[in-house]
């Protein structure tokens, strides 16, 4: 066998039959090749998609789930119904001890207030945070620093504003760090400026001021307006979801099976539901792909098919003057499998280079739609044993075919 | 060198069966030149296929060369056929793609020699029909007589105990019929047994001994003085 692959006399046979057979050649190298180049960009643009949703939530901690008190929506040991409930920063740090899996929780509070500089002035989202939320959403910060735990033992008046609020109360090109901007008639020191991220779990926030400071210029005390549980990477969120409410419905006395009585945004879910979906894509590119590659080995096998039948006569006077069926069969299946190799890397280049050029259209810049589309080399060499195998497989049809007829039966037919 | 004896063959036609060879008892000693004649239908063609192992008989014995041939698979027969036999054709049955050359030498490749042996063999025996020159040809370049030199220059390659020739010159004029018989005499003068059929008394006078088939049967089994074929070129 390895001596028949690496007889030049083989390759010799191999090139005159194609040659001989130039348009059928070509043919099916289009029908495999276009197979194979469907698969390529197809997995290649779904990873740049993948690429990009990971992009978009890099920044972001997915098993993190918000909760925000509602009103109650059943009666419960005496209290009527339509009860508002408000979270208070003793409910964040029950939940923080008791939750297992719990990793940290951050208390937020967020209030409209107007903001001013000189003669400008806006209605803006300020947040009271701890530092912590850095950890959680990871801020972007163009400028300075986020806040930090001096702030919040010393309730500084300081305030990272985003970008957006910068251009509407700032000069252009002016150094906003050390300014003083008036949030709700206190002045504020700005000690950073951030950039908004693609993705937000609850309200945006333009201004981020120290929990402490928030919760004494709002007159907060201990409310507060939602909080932030992350779990630890090894806990399914949807269960600290679920426990921390029950754990939070207890100290509330509300009734279990009320569920309107907290509001949540399940980041970790959402994260899951577009992770199916990438997967999914996978799937039914890989379906496609292979699908087409399968039609196209088909093709293959058809239209050796097709020559067997036209050469019945050449076979049957090789086989007259001594070749063995076994040495007709390898030959046409090792053509069926050459067709197939030289069919799979012409489809592998010129998918590649339609992924570059994807790149190049819609892979470039911060809001790409598919970031660095690409296949890894595993995929390709799975591709290629694929074809191989299924080329082993089709070559086999026309390779009995060939032998089945009696070389004097083959001599005959004109 | 072949000893036939007791042989039948039949095809199935439909429901009903048709007996082709009904007992043949031949023999063919080393270095005869043998003309199997007959009209069509007497199972000459069927005779020389089940010699050339193309085709197996139903019953009876056949041994060439001291060696019994029987259960043959294809892959014996393969073997057997490229060691013992070469074959000539009434169609030539040159594939077309290849030059004279390689068409030669594609017996020596089933036998596994080296290119370069090939070569030099192929090349050796295009010499011996006076074809060196069109060694590198097509053979749509060639006539139909250079054609069938370079059939028999293929029969001749793998060095066979035995020639067989189906209608060598039914598909060539007289002149050129004369030719190729006089390559065949030669041969045939150098000790090569050959087993011939055809259907043209005139070809088959220019062999040693004429076997006549009629309906299955050998009819009559004669030697024949030779017409040298030399005298008509």
């Amino acid at each position: 066998m390895i001596k028949f692959l690496f007889d030049r006399d083989t390759w010799q046979e191999l090139y005159d039959s194609i040659r001989k057979n130039k348009l059928r050649t070509l043919v099916t190298i289009f029908g495999v090749g276009f197979g194979i180049f469907l698969l390529i960009v197809l997995l290649g643009s779904a990873r740049g998609m993948e690429n990009s949703f990971n992009r978009l939530f890099g920044d972001f901690a997915t098993n993190t789930v918000f909760i925000w008190g509602q009103s109650t929506s059943k009666p419960f040991k005496g209290f009527q119904e339509g009860r508002r409930v408000r979270l208070t920063l003793s409910d964040a740090k029950r939940v923080e001890e008791n939750i297992p899996g719990v990793e940290f929780v951050v208390p937020r509070s967020q209030q409209v207030s107007k903001v001013d500089r000189g003669f400008l002035s806006g209605s803006f989202q300020i947040g009271g945070d701890y530092p912590l939320l850095d950890e959680v959403e990871k801020k972007k910060l163009i400028r300075g620093r986020f806040i930090n735990q001096n702030d919040m033992q010393l309730k500084r008046k300081v305030a990272v504003i985003s970008e957006d609020v910068y251009k509407q109360l700032f000069e252009k090109d002016e150094n906003a760090i050390g300014e003083y901007i008036i949030i709700n008639n206190i002045n504020f020191k700005v000690v950073g400026v951030f950039k908004v991220s693609n993705i937000n779990m609850g309200p945006p926030i333009n201004l981020h001021i120290p929990f402490t400071t928030f919760q004494q210029i709002y007159n907060q005390a201990g409310r507060i307006g939602w909080m932030v549980i992350t779990a630890k990477p090894e806990f399914n969120i949807v269960q600290v979801e679920k426990d921390s409410k029950l754990l939070l419905k207890n100290i509330h006395k509300i009734h279990p099976d009320d569920r309107r009585a907290f509001g949540s945004a399940n980041a970790g879910k959402e994260f899951g539901k577009v992770t199916g979906f990438l997967t999914g894509m996978q799937f039914l590119t890989w379906f496609v792909g292979i699908a087409t590659l399968i039609a196209g080995v088909f093709a293959i096998g058809n239209i050796l098919l097709i020559t067997v039948k036209e050469r019945t006569k050449e076979i049957g006077l090789r086989r007259a003057i001594g070749a063995t069926p076994l040495e007709i069969k390898s030959q046409i299946i090792l053509e069926a499998v050459v067709l197939c190799l030289i069919a799979s890397f012409i489809g592998i280049i010129f998918g590649g280079f339609v992924l570059i050029l994807i790149n190049y259209a819609w892979g470039q810049g911060d809001s790409a739609a598919l970031v660095n589309p690409s296949v890894s080399i595993a995929v390709v060499l799975f591709a290629l044993t694929l074809l191989i195998i299924l080329g082993t497989l089709i070559g086999l049809i026309p390779a009995f075919k060939a032998t089945s007829v009696k070389p004097i039966e083959a001599l005959r037919e004109e | 060198m072949l000893k036939i004896s007791d042989l039948h063959k039949s095809y199935a036609i439909g429901d009903t069966s048709l007996h082709v060879l009904k007992g043949i008892d031949l023999s063919v000693e080393e270095g005869e030149m043998v003309a199997i004649m007959g009209s069509s239908g007497s199972g000459k063609s069927t005779l020389l296929n089940i010699i050339g192992m193309l085709d197996v008989a139903d019953s009876g014995e056949y041994i060439l060369d001291g060696l019994p041939i029987d259960n043959l698979t294809e892959k014996k027969a393969a073997v057997y056929r490229n060691k013992f036999l070469g074959f000539i054709f009434q169609s030539f049955n040159l594939i077309n793609y290849k030059n004279a050359l390689e068409n030669v030498a594609l017996p020596l490749y089933y036998q596994g020699l080296k290119r370069k042996k090939r070569q030099e063999l192929g090349m050796f025996h295009l010499g011996k029909v006076g074809l060196t020159d069109w060694a590198h040809h097509l053979p749509k370049e060639l006539s139909g007589g250079q054609k069938q030199r370079v059939a028999i220059a293929r029969a001749l390659a793998a060095n066979p105990k035995l020639l067989l020739a189906d209608e060598p010159t039914g598909a060539l004029d007289t002149k050129t019929s004369y030719e190729i018989m006089e390559f065949i005499q030669q041969l045939n003068d150098e000790g090569k047994t050959i087993l011939m059929v055809t259907h043209e008394e005139d070809i088959a006078n220019m062999c040693k001994r004429i076997v006549r088939l009629r309906d299955g049967v050998i009819m009559e089994d004669k030697k024949v003085t030779q017409v040298r074929a030399s005298q008509y070129v």
